[in-house]
């Protein structure tokens, strides 16, 4: 029996193991797996993040001390750059095949929906950026002070900006050519973590306490955590019904 | 419908797009005539009777349009959420209007306040342009204004464009705070509120009354302009009703 549907269970002992899942994890290990199955699209936000560190040198002077002072603007920028790219694909596909109708009207909370699929997709752009920071900060000759900075900074700010770019995402999934309103939408939203992730580079650089930055840091992803899922929700079903 | 009473008449005569051009052809002529005494008066008594700073000497009159167009351009972002909000929750068409109406007055009173703030720099700080929160924040403002009219112009549909944009006027109403109080939070070098309701202003009576003279001289032009898009825009989405035919053919 190998050609049974997925969702069924192959034989009474699995069965016994077989569990349905909350909205929540049902949708986080759905987006997973349908990622998993893309890997291509995983990594070209990577590419495109060490891509976009490696301009600066090049176009603007690849002198290490003139680097080292622009080092947390420049990975910041293009973390929030890469967030962004991979920002249109999060409602398409399930928009474009219908999956995204019938999560609106399926009897679960959407906030849970949403919220598990803003997560999916912050596991698969946002950690991967901040793991992979410390190299370009390498790259880009930034202090080894800076750091744990850099790490923390965007462990506490990629989540925020993947919240704030499903609002746009959310906005924009009806439209033909969203790629590039979607910037426009969401690149004001996205200043204010910009500049206190970088501030709190440049602080861990210069040995200032980090506690501030960290503090408003996780205030905005507190206020995005609760806030965000609303408004992505009611931007949803705007995008499905209009 | 006994338990609706608590809403007053008129709220509900709001929702009438023709009701709503009726009302403000009346309001139009008052409006404009007092933007235009005010906007003349003061402008003459700031600039001429007004006495001068004594460390900015006359540079500073451009306060008298500065701070008018910075008031008015958070006040413009926040009606323009509060009419999308009311759209959003009783499905008013008229509210979705105001909203639609206010964004390009909203940008371009927005870009005012930055060039005036940009040419009152140049003098005082001796540059353009800082990098402060104040300014910053101020050109979020701006940012959001036209990610808003970028949004409505993309979708067609009229209902779902104003229903998509007053949910991003909604999640832009964040900067607003930070606007309002990025003087008080950050040591910046723009100075702090120039009016509070609170306290008196820090500047002598010959100077602040010229300013409330402009301010609201500002808030009756933004009404004027509000109200002439407003009744463009219902003539434009009303014009399959009759009594719209009517008023044109006569």
């Amino acid at each position: 029996m190998k050609d049974t549907v997925p969702n069924q269970p192959a034989n009474n002992e699995m069965a016994s193991e077989y569990k349905v899942d909350g909205p929540f994890l049902g949708a986080l290990k759905r987006d997973l797996l349908l990622s998993y199955r893309r890997k291509s699209d995983l990594v070209n936000p990577l590419i495109f993040f060490l891509m976009v560190a490696t301009l600066f040198p090049l176009g603007v002077s690849p002198d290490p001390g003139f680097l080292a002072e622009v080092a947390p603007g420049v990975v910041w920028v293009a973390a929030l750059l890469a967030t962004l790219l991979s920002m249109d694909s999060l409602f398409r596909s399930d928009f474009e095949d219908g999956t995204l109708e019938q999560m609106l009207l399926s009897p679960q909370p959407l906030y849970m929906v949403v919220l598990a699929k803003v997560l999916a997709h912050w596991m698969l752009t946002g950690l991967p950026l901040t793991l992979l920071a410390p190299l370009l900060g390498v790259m880009l000759f930034l202090p080894a002070d800076g750091m744990s900075g850099l790490v923390i900074s965007l462990l506490l700010g990629t989540p925020t900006l993947s919240l704030v770019g499903a609002i746009g995402a959310a906005l924009t999934v009806g439209l033909r050519k969203g790629g590039v309103l979607i910037s426009l939408l969401v690149l004001p939203l996205y200043i204010p973590v910009l500049i206190f992730g970088s501030a709190a580079v440049q602080g861990a650089v210069t040995g200032l306490p980090l506690g501030g930055y960290f503090a408003i840091l996780g205030a905005m992803l507190s206020l995005g955590l609760v806030m965000a899922p609303l408004a992505i929700g009611a931007a949803l079903r705007i995008s499905v019904s209009g | 419908m006994a338990d609706k009473k608590w809403m007053p008449r008129w709220f509900y005569q709001l929702a009438s797009p023709r009701w709503c051009y009726d009302i403000t052809g009346k309001l139009l002529p008052f409006f404009a005539i007092a933007a235009v005494v005010m906007l003349v008066a003061g402008a003459v008594w700031a600039l001429v009777f007004a006495p001068a700073d004594y460390q900015q000497g006359n540079s500073f009159r451009i306060i008298y349009i500065h701070v008018p167009a910075s008031i008015l351009a958070q006040s413009c972002y926040m009606l323009m959420a509060v009419a999308g909000a009311i759209g959003l929750i009783w499905k008013m068409k008229v509210a979705d209007m105001v909203a639609k109406s206010c964004a390009p007055i909203g940008a371009t009173i927005a870009i005012l306040s930055l060039a005036t703030g940009a040419i009152w720099g140049k003098p005082t700080w001796g540059s353009w342009w800082v990098w402060d929160a104040r300014l910053t924040s101020m050109l979020i403002l701006f940012f959001l204004y036209l990610g808003i009219i970028a949004l409505n112009s993309a979708i067609e549909n009229a209902q779902t464009a104003a229903q998509s944009t007053a949910v991003l006027a909604l999640v832009g109403l964040v900067n607003i705070p930070i606007i309002k109080y990025s003087v008080d939070w950050w040591n910046t070098l723009h100075q702090p509120a120039t009016f509070t309701l609170t306290e008196r202003p820090a500047m002598p009576s010959e100077m602040w009354v010229p300013l409330l003279v402009m301010v609201i001289g500002f808030y009756c032009f933004f009404a004027v302009a509000m109200m002439l898009r407003l009744r463009n825009e219902i003539i434009q989405r009303e014009r399959r009703s009759s009594w719209v035919r009517d008023l044109i053919t006569g």
